[in-house]
């Protein structure tokens, strides 16, 4: 579906992304694990097209991303980033509805596209008519996904989609992400800092440190045979963690 | 983006709809003192009762502005001195003969007059005590003070047959000379600032002041036979308006002049009024003479000041958004456009003026006169900087997550801008455009400068007569007018900015 072949990326002396494929099966969920600054959100935005890279490329459908059909291509991936994604000018509705309304879609069909997605997120049809300042972090989320899925797209990269929420609208939201994703069936990638999240929502978890993937597999093979010292470390501080929140 | 096309047309209807017809009858001229003043409303009234619709440009800012305008066509005739003629216009000796002054002048397709009767030369002219206390009778005796303050008229200082000639001719060692407006001169004199002024022969302020008038006994000054100047053409436009107009010539003796002079300067009455009462009693003519109202004036002057505004705001607002944008999305250009912009600003608004005029009749634009395209272009280069300025701000300050969130939607770059990015940067934009509009309407007062009207006419008519009550009558306006335009921004920003934006900040 989505193959990323041989990709890097330096900022000046600094790596972002040492060179590496990743390539995204259809219809399933992926999980890019890691520290922040370990690459995972470059990771996103190069398979966007977002962020030119020193080396390789994206290829989407066997289709090899290009200047002029990088647009085309964009509109088949819902993208939902951490916060400050929806523009603030406009209402949750107009946010929602932007690409729609470029591409010339008509009123009934963008209406009818508005209430299956307000049903699928889980929010009040009312809220749409708001302004994103007018909204909660978590409606602002449901908001930022029904426009990631205006389109029905074929991939949803989600960049941190739950990191500026507070731990119960985390989990609620969390529970509905999940459902969203088991009915809908598309490729997700998912962007975490957070070992749990990922095991929520993961067959496949993708561990990345500086620009490297360290190991990939599922959450169960992470925990019992970690390939690298950094996997043992990254999984036992985040276990501390929770052992001291729980006593 | 059909909102926007309207709000565009609707914008250069506003900016270009002609709100009167260019006059058709004869336009006369003149420049900004009191007896070209009255001149030109005779010449105005002559033209009118040989039934030729007339239109008076009242108090053009100089010599080389008003001959120009002579030049272009856009004023037909005005009234002029010979020495002026001579030294500034022609650039020729003082001592050249009528005929071949008529010559020279001939070959540019304007004529001149016979005299009119008055010889309005230049004299140097002390406060009557203080010549007593020195001892001061004639020019000569200047020698014997070189600490004098002395302060000219800035035309005077600049002149060929002005200060620099004359200390030349006398052999003058006064080293304290400053240049400054003619009607302040007077003022600066009877507060002892400045000593010895330049003035004019048949100038009222003289017996007002109680001036001595030194003796120019090396006989420096030429004459200044006062002529009228006309265009050739005049002759077969309007033939009987000129007739009637070259009644003038031999009437007016020094004394009736410095009589009229000092109706207007003295007894405040009205150029028209005096010009009429002139004619009336010197030709017979009688002209009907409507007394304008104060609030008849100060709304004539605010149509003529919305006029300048709306014509040079407008079109700046729709040049400068453009070249704003223009600069945020390409570095190199951006440095520049602010540059040029920024160095406009910086012209002084006189030298923007006479810079502009021949550009504008080479255009075949109106140079001067009501709304004339020289103030307009005047006005819309000094509304450019912080449009420009405020656009690039606004779009280079938008976050770099709506950027990218906007371009992972897959929205190509001109839909970006328009539904994403102007409406981020509208706040700064609108407050861009409302700077501008409060420059425009203080600098559009400098219009009158060049007949253009406005608030500036009554300021620079107050100066001139020293009349205070006069000057507040411009700038009282033009202070409320720009308060007004500032609170009408901040209304339009419901409008044109969201109210996602607006309310943003105080949630």
């Amino acid at each position: 579906m989505l193959e990323l072949i041989n990709i890097s990326k330096r900022y000046g002396d600094l790596t972002a992304l040492e060179p590496m494929d990743l390539i995204l099966d259809a219809e399933k969920t992926c999980v890019l694990l890691g520290p922040s600054g370990c690459g995972k959100s470059t990771l996103l935005k190069v398979a966007l097209g977002l962020v030119r890279t020193d080396s390789g490329c994206v290829r989407f459908d066997g289709e090899e991303l290009n200047e002029n059909n990088v647009l085309r291509f964009r509109q088949r991936v819902g993208y939902v980033v951490q916060d400050r994604g929806l523009f603030p000018h406009m209402t949750a509705e107009a946010n929602v509805s932007l690409v729609a309304r470029y591409l010339g879609w008509a009123r009934e069909r963008i209406d009818a596209r508005l209430s299956e997605l307000a049903e699928l997120t889980q929010l009040p049809r009312e809220s749409l008519n708001r302004y994103p300042f007018q909204l909660s972090g978590g409606q602002q989320q449901r908001v930022g996904l029904m426009r990631a899925l205006m389109l029905d797209p074929d991939v949803l990269l989600m960049d941190e989609p739950l990191g500026a929420l507070d731990p119960l609208i985390r989990s609620d939201l969390q529970s509905d992400l999940r459902e969203i994703f088991r009915t809908l069936n598309k490729t997700v990638v998912l962007v975490t800092h957070d070992l749990h999240e990922a095991a929520y929502f993961a067959g496949k978890i993708l561990l990345l440190c500086s620009g490297r993937i360290v190991q990939q597999g599922t959450i169960k093979e992470l925990l019992e045979s970690p390939k690298d010292p950094f996997v043992t470390q990254f999984i036992s501080a985040q276990r501390t963690t929770l052992t001291g929140d729980e006593s | 983006m059909t909102r926007l096309t309207v709000i565009v047309l609707i914008l250069l209807a506003l900016a270009f709809t002609p709100l009167s017809c260019r006059p058709t009858g004869i336009k006369v001229g003149s420049k900004k003192f009191t007896e070209s003043v009255a001149l030109g409303e005779m010449i105005k009234s002559l033209a009118e009762d040989a039934k030729v619709s007339a239109t008076h440009y009242r108090e053009l800012g100089g010599t080389k502005l008003v001959y120009q305008a002579l030049l272009n066509g856009d004023i037909d005739v005005y009234p002029e001195y010979t020495g002026t003629i001579a030294e500034e216009i022609l650039g020729t000796e003082v001592a050249v003969s009528d005929a071949a002054m008529r010559d020279a002048l001939a070959a540019r397709d304007v004529l001149m007059s016979r005299p009119l009767g008055f010889n309005n030369t230049y004299a140097l002219g002390m406060l009557k005590s203080h010549a007593r206390e020195l001892r001061i009778e004639k020019v000569s005796d200047l020698v014997r003070h070189p600490d004098l303050v002395l302060g000219f008229s800035n035309e005077f200082v600049d002149r060929e047959d002005g200060w620099k000639n004359l200390k030349r001719h006398y052999d003058l060692p006064q080293r304290n000379v400053s240049g400054l407006d003619h009607d302040l001169a007077y003022r600066q004199l009877k507060l002892e600032a400045i000593e010895v002024i330049d003035v004019y022969t048949t100038d009222a302020k003289i017996g007002i002041y109680d001036l001595k008038l030194l003796e120019d006994d090396l006989n420096y000054f030429p004459r200044y036979d006062a002529v009228l100047l006309y265009r050739a053409d005049l002759a077969t436009r309007f033939p009987d308006a000129i007739d009637s107009i070259l009644r003038l010539e031999g009437i007016i003796s020094e004394t009736k002049m410095m009589t009229a002079n000092g109706h207007v300067e003295l007894h405040r009455v009205s150029e028209t009024r005096v010009a009429s009462d002139f004619l009336d009693e010197e030709l017979g003519v009688t002209v009907e003479v409507e007394e304008e109202t104060v609030a008849g004036r100060i709304w004539d002057r605010t149509i003529e000041h919305l006029d300048l505004v709306r014509k040079s705001l407008i079109p700046a607002i729709l040049l400068a958004i453009p070249l704003g944008i223009l600069a945020a999305k390409n570095a190199t250009f951006g440095q520049f456009i602010l540059a040029i912009v920024g160095i406009v600003q910086t012209i002084p608004s006189l030298a923007l003026l006479v810079i502009l005029m021949p550009l504008m009749a080479y255009f075949g634009l109106a140079s001067v006169g009501l709304g004339s395209a020289t103030a307009v272009t005047a006005l819309l280069l000094y509304s450019l900087l912080p449009i420009v300025r405020n656009t690039h701000a606004g779009l280079q300050g938008i976050a770099d997550e709506y950027h990218e969130a906007a371009a992972a939607l897959g929205l190509p770059p001109l839909f970006r801008l328009m539904q994403i990015e102007l409406p981020l940067a509208s706040r700064s934009i609108l407050a861009g455009i409302k700077t501008a509009a409060v420059i425009n309407i203080g600098f559009a007062t400098l219009g009158a400068l060049i007949g253009a009207g406005g608030y500036g006419q009554p300021i620079i008519t107050g100066i001139r007569l020293n009349d205070t009550c006069l000057i507040l009558e411009g700038a009282i306006p033009a202070a409320l007018l720009a308060l007004l335009v500032q609170g009408g921004f901040e209304i339009s920003e419901r409008f044109f900015v969201s109210k996602g934006l607006r309310l943003e900040r105080g949630a």
